[in-house]
């Protein structure tokens, strides 16, 4: 790696003590040698462990749960159904104002995605959990389920989601988050030409070294604590505390060491059910995700289509964008809404453009409910957005590096979502690219800056 | 058949911290009875060095070495609210935090030093060895180690700060979309040359060159370990990974490692980082959040240089050799 100081020294406060030093990681000896604590190396003397039956259909209605067998099964302490749960239907993004509650911690009459919890089996084994788990007959009626978002969105499509009423996320500003920027339709008129395209993505997993889990342990007090690898502790607290029907002071989360996140580890899905079974057995409970369920169960980065469609000038310029994306939430929202939204926040790109429409739909299918991962909203859109720009400024002949120079965003260009740009650094990226690649531009484009006068 | 080659670019920017804001993180300092320093947080260290940064953050803002720092965090029963460890905030959220508790800490500290050496606090500063000193006269100084001791036996001080750091958020007006998305933007350019087989649709990644804008480089090691990881991600995006290979049928999801792709050591392009540093206005230090970002660029840049390779377009992630193949082949039918 090479630090490139010439760029932006005039505005930046070098020759620090300790800031801008490679000081070695004071915890890589602990990782490198084994000695790190992670939550896992917590054990506790009759600790149970926790393994869920889960749903082997897409969509079905639950007839029946007969739990008996596998409650007689040897070393079972204890087998959760919904009505354990006090408050089952949840959704996390409630703490910021974002709902409807639409999931349920254990399946509550009906799953709408293969791999929804629905039994949670505790033993004093996980052989004697996972064996028990075997036992547990779950009646269903299946039901049509809807995998394509396009069919998702059709009249007549099967209902994912009755916490919705329909198979799209309802935004204060309706089906869609929306950006309306300039006359879109003007600039697509006023084009030499116009390019739409459409590109889609497939979910992707997180992949941590360590899968989710957590050890709760009750204390003497009455209260529980939870050692836990989420990414966020109090957001993770405070969902239980809603979850459990519990005070917050009843709850004690001990983390912070993980072994990648990703994203994956910002819902709450393991903490809530882990710590009710350790209070209505009063033993320690142990729940982990094997890396199966940590691949196929845990929520995976959202599939996304994303259609552009582009107005350009044969100089060059971009003069509308239109961009519509499409989210695939899954069967419930986790934070996917947020995503879809995050999306419209970042479309059209680094670029200035004077008419922008943007339309972004977070949807619900029968699959594996996606949420968090590094980038959602904005890696699949990038790739999007990426491929277009070089499919443009090969239809117009150009250099696609050149041309990106020509629509690259400065200090005070208004964006979109109308914020006017400020710490613009992508001109600048892209000159130190051309050198480092030997790929070269026009001396006019090695001159700019993202600074302007006056901005 | 052949194996061709091709190149290409993309460039990308990426907001800081929760989209919209509205994302608070806390920070508490003090100094133990001889002069050291512990930060609580309730902050998450997902193995990308958070408990390093905060120690360096503090380090510095204190004026003591980094050593010098305990990070406590992660405990809900201690630490002070952290919205968490994503949307790359970590750094610049909580950064900011440490840097406000620690200045309230430092300034304590300096009073009981300007006491002891009978000036005023105004005229002192320090070493970032572990000693105060008068402005101009280092030769009148008193250690850390010290002031830390009178504080807590002789003046009864506590040497103690609190901070806070919150973007208020933003609500998008419905029509329109007019809204406060981030308050700063980390940038990137990738160049990616790639190798791709035309009878076997493999594709090789031959070098990327990344160029990252992260507004500062708190520690340029970090900073590599955490570009780096995130180029070869990028890599394994745009080529390999998926739980669903024939989205949106369900079927063939992989359930581990031998059936879930992802690119072996061997399978890494030569990667190249250079990192500008355009400080932002309102990060610590300047320093904006590149950990979603830096995994972002190359997707776009091997699709592009895979076309510039064999001249098909595969607009579907991940771009698997299947895909080249048919592609190919319609291409040789049309």
């Amino acid at each position: 790696m090479e630090l490139r100081k010439n760029y932006f020294a005039d505005v930046r406060k070098d020759g620090l003590h300790e800031i801008g030093q490679p000081r070695p990681r004071l915890d890589s000896p602990g990782h490198v040698t084994g000695k790190t604590a992670y939550f896992a190396d917590r054990n506790f003397p009759g600790m149970l462990h926790l393994k869920m039956v889960r749903s082997p259909h897409h969509h079905a209605r639950i007839r029946s749960i007969d739990t008996s067998e596998a409650e007689k099964h040897p070393g079972v302490a204890r087998v959760l159904t919904a009505k354990d749960v006090p408050h089952n239907v949840y959704t996390i993004l409630i703490l910021i104002q974002i709902g409807p509650e639409d999931e349920t911690v254990l399946a509550d009459g009906k799953v709408r995605w293969k791999g929804e919890a629905v039994v949670a089996v505790l033993a004093e084994t996980e052989r004697a959990a996972q064996e028990a788990a075997a036992k547990v007959k779950v009646d269903y009626e299946v039901l049509p389920a809807v995998f394509d978002m396009e069919e998702a969105l059709k009249p007549g499509a099967p209902l994912v989601n009755e916490h919705h009423g329909q198979n799209y996320y309802l935004y204060d500003s309706g089906e869609c988050r929306k950006v309306r920027f300039g006359d879109v339709e003007a600039g697509f008129a006023m084009a030499d030409h116009i390019l739409e395209q459409s590109y889609q993505s497939s979910p992707i997993e997180h992949a941590p070294t360590e899968t989710t889990g957590c050890v709760v342990a009750p204390e003497g007090n009455d209260r529980f604590t939870c050692y836990t690898n989420t990414q966020a502790m109090f957001f993770t607290l405070d969902n239980t505390s809603i979850i459990l029907q519990m005070p917050g002071s009843k709850l004690h989360f001990v983390g912070g060491t993980v072994g990648g996140g990703f994203g994956g580890k910002v819902d709450v899905i393991v903490e809530p059910i882990a710590i009710l079974a350790a209070k209505l057995t009063g033993r320690p409970v142990s729940f982990i995700y094997s890396r199966e369920e940590e691949m196929q169960v845990s929520s995976p980065r959202a599939a996304e289509k994303v259609v552009i469609k582009d107005g350009v000038m044969k100089d060059g310029r971009i003069v509308a964008r239109k961009v519509t994306g499409y989210t695939d939430a899954g069967a419930y929202s986790r934070h996917s809404p947020y995503g879809a939204q995050k999306g419209a926040a970042h479309y059209p790109g680094p670029y200035t453009i004077p008419n922008v429409w943007i339309d972004t739909y977070c949807v619900y299918t029968n699959r594996t409910p996606s949420s968090a991962m590094r980038g959602f909203g904005v890696t699949i859109g990038d790739f999007a957005l990426e491929v277009q720009m070089d499919k443009l400024a090969r239809l117009i002949g150009m250099d696609p590096l050149e041309f990106r120079f020509i629509n690259a965003y400065r200090d005070g260009d208004m964006k979109a979502h109308r914020q006017p740009t400020e710490g613009a650094a992508l001109i600048e990226c892209m000159q130190e690219a051309s050198r480092a690649a030997n790929w070269p531009v026009a001396e006019k484009y090695m001159a700019m800056s993202s600074y302007r006068k006056g901005a | 058949m052949a194996i061709r080659r091709g190149r290409g670019v993309a460039a990308i920017n990426y907001p800081t911290g929760m989209n919209l804001g509205g994302d608070p993180t806390q920070a508490l300092v003090h100094s133990t009875p001889t002069g050291n320093f512990t930060v609580t947080l309730s902050s998450v260290d997902l193995g990308q060095g958070m408990k390093q940064i905060m120690a360096q953050i503090c380090a510095e803002t204190i004026g003591v070495p980094t050593d010098r720092v305990i990070i406590d965090t992660a405990d809900t029963d201690t630490g002070p609210h952290c919205m968490g460890t994503f949307a790359s905030r970590g750094t610049h959220r909580a950064g900011n935090a440490v840097i406000q508790a620690a200045k309230e800490a430092r300034q304590v500290m300096l009073e009981v030093a300007a006491e002891e050496l009978e000036v005023n606090a105004s005229d002192l500063e320090t070493d970032g060895e572990g000693n105060i000193q008068v402005k101009g006269a280092p030769q009148k100084s008193i250690s850390i180690f010290d002031v830390a001791l009178s504080a807590h036996f002789k003046r009864g001080r506590s040497i103690s700060g609190r901070g806070m750091f919150l973007i208020p958020r933003s609500y998008p007006e419905k029509e329109t979309g007019a809204m406060k998305p981030s308050t700063c933007y980390a940038h990137a350019c990738t160049v990616a040359e790639v190798e791709v087989d035309d009878e076997t649709g493999e594709v090789t990644v031959l070098t990327v060159k990344n160029i990252f804008e992260i507004g500062r480089a708190l520690n340029p090691k970090m900073v590599e370990q955490q570009l780096v990881g995130g180029s070869w991600m990028g890599i394994s995006h745009a080529l390999y990974e998926t739980t669903e290979p024939y989205y949106p049928n369900r079927d063939h999801g992989g359930t581990d490692f031998n059936q879930y792709l992802m690119p072996g050591p061997g399978d890494l392009a030569e990667t190249e980082i250079i990192v500008l540093e355009r400080p932002s206005a309102d990060g610590p230090f300047g320093a904006k959040g590149p950990g979603e970002m830096c995994a972002n660029p190359q997707i776009p840049a091997v699709a592009n240089a895979v076309f510039d390779a064999v001249g098909v377009r595969i607009d579907t992630l991940p771009i698997t050799p299947e895909r080249i193949l048919r592609a190919l082949k319609a291409q040789a039918a049309s």
